[in-house]
């Protein structure tokens, strides 16, 4: 694993120099319960889409709204009347068809733009042409546009295209819009990492594509793993492009949130933020487990490598 | 080397594709884009004469718009402002090594993962204007832990709304600007720190004449960065209020005037959003471009 986020400790602490022992001891306390402080008020909207998801809709209000729930999750508090549980139903409801699609969005638009992505940094970093500068910055300027510049043009295209108000739609332009990202990451993750190999191979008279499928493709994982994820991650995300090119029948888990917690339901928060939690899910796994990767694709987004 | 196209033909062939598609997704329907906000294509009805900037005269004179421009302007101070201080003082508290680091580190990052309407959701919650026996959110926290008189209508204040907007974006954004500080921290070799102690230097001295000029690259590119998100905030506010006249932004203004099917209006706004990413993001990517070609 090459990946590196330029975030992580490096191995050797200073030591605190001696005699300001007391004065650095009430220092350190003081700053671990800020730490702790910040933790707690980073924490606590989550704190709130967890217990008010758990909660029947009779329990939640004003006076109560911060307290645990005051009873279990299936318990209603009329007889037969809904339960907090019934928040998560609901939301699976509206949601669950729009998770199916979005995940069916998400990862070809990943994978796509991240291959397309790879040949592209592998040409501006390692086998490059005249002007490659020049050809880069061309391509960056795409990841800086705000979307909106484009947008009018886009969905006059799109109706006279005829193109559906789909997830295959929104795929495409996905898989478009993020070529420059993952570009940049590619480009700046062959840049860093030593390729005598692939001298080698050259020298040896390989052709571009045979070179870059044997020697520069196996050593590419984890460029893939920080594309994709960023990839997934904003496809997931996005509402935007969502909003403009696809209805909501046929659209992504944002849409889908979007109509629930504004829409018929708006008296009933538990079931708007059990959805909340439902549709984050995804990419807060991707963020637990893959969690370096995840900034190591953040910090590329920076521009230097 | 052999020059000549044998040697840089296959690479210019296997990028033409991404030339090619951005040439026409980006750059075209900026121009499309452009030749419409100067038309008189404010219905379904196709445009029949060029009108010049009449667009942007009419929208620069219009309350609305500067109303719009305004809460953008609010936003982005305190956005900017809030996720530079928090992610300034995490990263700098972080940076001297602290147990469990890797645990702050996370959370502190975590909202990053999350989408703007997913966590719209629970703000909208927490920004309740309600006050007084009826609050709930923040509010309700305020009034309960005696500190009332911090109760306050939030996004429904006319004048300072926006930054109760940019709250939530600063929760989500404050973690990443820490990232960008930490990755800056360690970037700066202990042997300069070091130096500067021998010399005898106060720790103030330390951080004004060490510290701070190493970490300025860094400082610029979490400004461009936020910034930049900054102009084209939209989920946030779509999520919180939806479309409406008190927290309008250029972005939702666009959304309203394309639904309206006045192409000719919302193309005038793109590219008046674009100009202002553009003034932030052309100088910072020439700048990074030179920085790199010196390094190399």
């Amino acid at each position: 694993m090459t990946i590196t986020t330029g975030i992580e400790k490096k191995t050797a602490v200073a030591a605190p120099p001696a005699g300001a022992r007391a004065r650095f001891r009430l220092g350190r306390t003081s700053k671990y319960v800020l730490l702790v402080l910040f933790l707690v008020m980073v924490l606590m909207p989550v704190y709130v889409l967890i217990v008010t998801s758990l909660k029947p809709p009779q329990d939640v209000n004003p006076a109560t709204s911060w307290g645990l729930p005051v009873r279990w999750p299936w318990e209603s508090v009329a007889p037969g009347g809904p339960t907090g549980f019934d928040n998560w139903t609901i939301a699976w409801d509206a949601l669950g068809p729009a998770i199916m699609r979005t995940f069916a969005l998400a990862i070809p638009a990943a994978l796509i733009s991240s291959f397309l992505g790879a040949m592209n940094g592998f040409v501006l970093s390692r086998w490059r042409f005249p002007r490659a500068d020049w050809v880069f910055t061309f391509i960056l300027f795409g990841m800086f546009i705000p979307y909106q510049a484009i947008m009018t043009p886009l969905v006059q295209m799109k109706t006279s295209l005829g193109l559906p108000s789909d997830i295959s739609t929104l795929l495409l332009v996905h898989v478009i819009y993020g070529l420059p990202i993952c570009t940049l990451i590619f480009r700046n993750y062959y840049v860093g990492i030593p390729m005598e190999l692939m001298e080698a191979s050259r020298v040896d008279g390989a052709g571009m594509l045979r070179t870059f499928r044997s020697v520069v493709l196996p050593l590419s994982l984890p460029g893939f793993v920080v594309t994709i994820i960023w990839q997934f991650t904003s496809a997931w995300n996005d509402f935007l492009f969502a909003l403009f090119l696809s209805n909501q029948r046929q659209g992504p888990v944002a849409l889908a949130l979007n109509n629930l917690a504004q829409g018929a339901q708006l008296s009933n928060y538990g079931a708007a933020m059990a959805g909340a939690l439902l549709a984050s899910l995804p990419t807060l796994i991707v963020y637990i487990v893959l969690g370096k990767y995840f900034i190591g694709g953040l910090m590329s987004g920076s521009v230097k490598s | 080397m052999r020059k000549g196209i044998r040697n840089w033909g296959p690479p210019l062939l296997l990028i033409s594709p991404t030339i090619i598609i951005l040439g026409i997704f980006v750059y075209g329907l900026i121009g499309a884009n452009i030749s419409v906000s100067m038309s008189d294509r404010h219905s379904l009805k196709p445009a029949e004469n060029f009108v010049g900037i009449e667009n942007y005269i009419n929208l620069f004179t219009e309350e609305r718009f500067l109303h719009s421009l305004y809460n953008l302007a609010i936003f982005t101070i305190f956005f900017i402002v809030g996720t530079m201080v928090f992610g300034f003082l995490w990263a700098w508290m972080l940076d001297k090594g602290v147990t469990a680091e890797g645990v702050f580190r996370s959370v502190y990052l975590f909202p990053m993962a999350i989408s703007f309407v997913a966590s719209g959701v629970v703000w909208r919650w927490l920004l309740n204007s309600a006050e007084g026996d009826r609050a709930s959110g923040l509010n309700r926290i305020f009034e309960s832990v005696g500190l009332g008189f911090l109760q306050n209508p939030w996004w429904s204040d006319p004048t300072w709304g926006m930054a109760a907007i940019a709250m939530p974006a600063i929760w989500q954004l404050s973690g990443y600007v820490m990232a960008l500080f930490l990755s800056g921290f360690r970037g700066i070799p202990d042997e300069l720190r070091e130096a500067a102690r021998m010399d005898g230097a106060s720790e103030w001295k330390l951080y004004r004449h060490v510290i701070f000029p190493q970490l300025s690259p860094v400082a610029l590119s979490a400004l461009i960065i936020v910034g930049h998100m900054s102009l084209k905030v939209f989920d946030l506010i779509m999520a919180i209020t939806k479309a409406i006249y008190q927290t309008e932004v250029p972005a939702t203004y666009l959304w309203i005037a394309l639904t309206a099917n006045d192409y000719a209006k919302s193309a005038t706004i793109a590219t008046i959003l674009l100009l202002l990413v553009a003034v932030l993001i052309v100088p910072y990517l020439i700048y990074t471009a030179r920085a790199e070609k010196a390094n190399r």
